[in-house]
């Protein structure tokens, strides 16, 4: 009685205060917490008209369905290469710019390069798919005609509609949007390093590459091993965005990625019910691949995220 | 230090570094470039290719047919009504969560705080979410679908958390003693001395209102267009231009005229404030990485 007493009373003397914070409380229900909810119809057989609640259940069918249909496993596969060509060749950049603009010697010359190389990040994916076309357009383009110039590509070979291309294009595209902006967290953490440690090196006669293997890296290492796991995690991501947008006729089997699949089957084709399920799948194998990503750094490097 | 940099292979290693940078920034804005004179050259001409440095014959053509177009126009109002709408709305709603959790004696607030973070990890996957806008909450075809679903993000919310953490109590304090109350000190006290972040958080969501294509393909339909979302459909169906262009009704000339005077029009905003507004961006990434 007396708890509820001031429990009452606090809520009352706290009522500005909530005022401010539940209109975002309820709008993570309504938009959050509720499509959480709404993935049960991944296990049913959802029809507008009935709603989540009163769908027929169909237990795991849908999931029975998609790991015999070869247009899913097409698409995980699809999704695992784009993921780790993406990994292994755009996880490396930033931590390599940063290293190369730490050590320019004008430090105008280094914010000037920062400051542009963040711009791409802030534009969206339709004009980077935009310059795409128009820098390769086989009769007009100016990049495609420095490829053919150097020998790369033939005279006429459209590289947009060109489905060996295609992960080259992403991985290269992925890379230009975001290498600059990626590397802003690395360029603080090397900010952040004690320059004691740069001068005794100096002292001992380190070389400058010595000093960024020995020092520089290292000190980099928790903030690697962080950005490392949430890659891991994101997998099976594959940006949406830029899959969607960079395939055409031509190309839509090797952008078929899960994000994009789930796409087209749950509300292109109306499948609402099996586009849900594939998205499941793709948010269970996120969890547990960041998990295990987590876990074995925790046991392997002492670092983790959570 | 100087001494290193001063040997032989120090100096051609800087020489080498200062020549990639340089490189790198000639990739980085060439595509931007590109456009540009490609939009200031006749279109017929243009079509000849071989537009690298300026443009051959100059002529602002390109734009006349875009601010012709009425669909166009009508792209351009409503992206620029949902960015400022957004973006004021966006700061307030989510800024006033921040401020509210910031408050230690907030009863709930590690239950509200938790229920946020979580929104980080999963998610009911896009499905779900497009069931509720369209079917639950009759948003589809609503300018209010622009703005109600992106008035909250969590990653904005942390940020603006951190910084409310960092203000010193004692202005709230003695305002307190002073009999204002909660909503008065936010409004008056804690968002005028909070103009950093602010102006962050604004920028966060401003660049990502005008970008976005995405909800207007899914809610918009044919009456709501956004700019990046016309974009997209030329874009979309630029392996067969002349297709689009006799759909629209012009040639094909006409068609990728449009492309590119759009791709500028959609860039230029941003490519402008963009030298003036770095730092605020930047700020963010700082502010955001302290806490996670």
């Amino acid at each position: 009685m007396n708890t509820q007493r001031t429990l009452s009373k606090r809520l009352w003397l706290q009522r500005y205060l909530l005022i401010l914070t539940l209109p975002a409380v309820l709008w993570m229900v309504i938009f959050n917490y509720i499509p959480m909810y709404g993935v049960i119809i991944a296990f049913q057989e959802y029809t507008p008209f009935k709603g989540f609640i009163h769908s027929p259940w169909l237990g795991f069918d849908n999931f029975k369905e998609l790991f015999a249909d070869p247009t899913f496993r097409e698409s995980l596969t699809n999704t695992f290469k784009i993921s780790i060509a993406k990994l292994v060749f755009g996880f490396p950049a930033p931590i390599i710019l940063s290293l190369l603009l730490n050590e320019l010697a004008f430090k105008r010359f280094k914010r000037i390069v920062q400051s542009l190389t963040y711009l791409p990040y802030f534009v969206s994916w339709v004009l980077v798919v935009g310059f795409m076309y128009t820098l390769l357009d086989p009769e007009t383009g100016v990049v495609s005609k420095l490829l053919v110039k150097l020998g790369i590509i033939g005279s006429d070979v459209m590289l947009m509609g060109d489905a060996h291309s295609f992960l080259s294009l992403v991985v290269i595209t992925e890379i230009w949007k975001n290498v600059g902006w990626n590397s802003i967290i690395y360029l603080a953490a090397i900010a952040g390093i004690d320059p004691q440690l740069y001068e005794a090196a100096v002292v001992d006669g380190a070389s400058r590459f010595r000093r960024v293997w020995h020092i520089t890296l290292p000190s980099l290492k928790p903030t690697i091993i962080i950005l490392l796991i949430l890659s891991i995690g994101g997998l099976v991501n594959s940006n949406f965005d830029q899959m969607f947008l960079m395939q055409n006729s031509m190309t839509q089997d090797a952008a078929n990625v899960l994000a994009v699949y789930s796409y087209k089957m749950g509300l292109v084709s109306g499948r609402f019910s099996y586009g849900t399920a594939i998205g499941l799948f793709q948010s269970l194998v996120a969890f547990v691949l960041m998990y295990a990503a987590n876990y074995s750094s925790r046991k392997l490097t002492k670092e983790s995220l959570f | 230090m100087i001494k290193a940099s001063q040997s032989w292979s120090g100096r051609s290693f800087d020489t080498l570094n200062v020549i990639l940078m340089l490189g790198l920034c000639i990739v980085t804005l060439y595509p931007f470039y590109n456009i540009v004179i490609t939009s200031f050259n006749d279109p017929t001409d243009a079509a000849r290719g071989g537009i690298t440095f300026w443009p051959r014959v100059f002529s602002v053509d390109n734009y006349r047919i875009v601010f012709r177009d009425e669909n166009m126009l009508h792209a351009f109002i409503i992206t620029i009504a949902r960015t400022l709408l957004g973006t004021a709305t966006a700061v307030l709603f989510t800024g006033a969560f921040a401020y509210g959790i910031s408050k230690t004696e907030l009863i709930g607030r590690r239950f509200f705080l938790m229920m946020a973070i979580m929104t980080m990890y999963f998610s009911g996957g896009i499905i779900p979410y497009y069931l509720v806008v369209a079917k639950y909450l009759h948003l589809k075809e609503d300018f209010l679908v622009y703005i109600i679903p992106n008035l909250f993000n969590v990653f904005n919310a942390i940020i603006m958390l951190t910084f409310f953490r960092a203000l010193p109590k004692e202005i709230e304090e003695s305002a307190k003693i002073d009999g204002a109350n909660d909503l008065r000190i936010f409004f008056q006290l804690v968002l005028p001395v909070s103009k950093p972040v602010l102006a962050t958080i604004a920028l966060y969501n401003a660049v990502s209102h005008w970008n976005s294509w995405y909800d207007a393909m899914l809610f918009g339909g044919d009456k709501l267009p956004t700019l990046q979302q016309i974009l997209m459909q030329i874009i979309s169906s630029n392996s067969n231009v002349s297709q689009l262009a006799s759909q629209l009704g012009f040639g094909a000339v006409s068609a990728a005229s449009l492309k590119l005077a759009t791709m500028v029009i959609t860039t230029l905003p941003i490519v402008f404030t963009y030298p003036f507004v770095q730092k605020y961006f930047v700020q963010g990434v700082m502010i955001g990485s302290v806490k996670g």
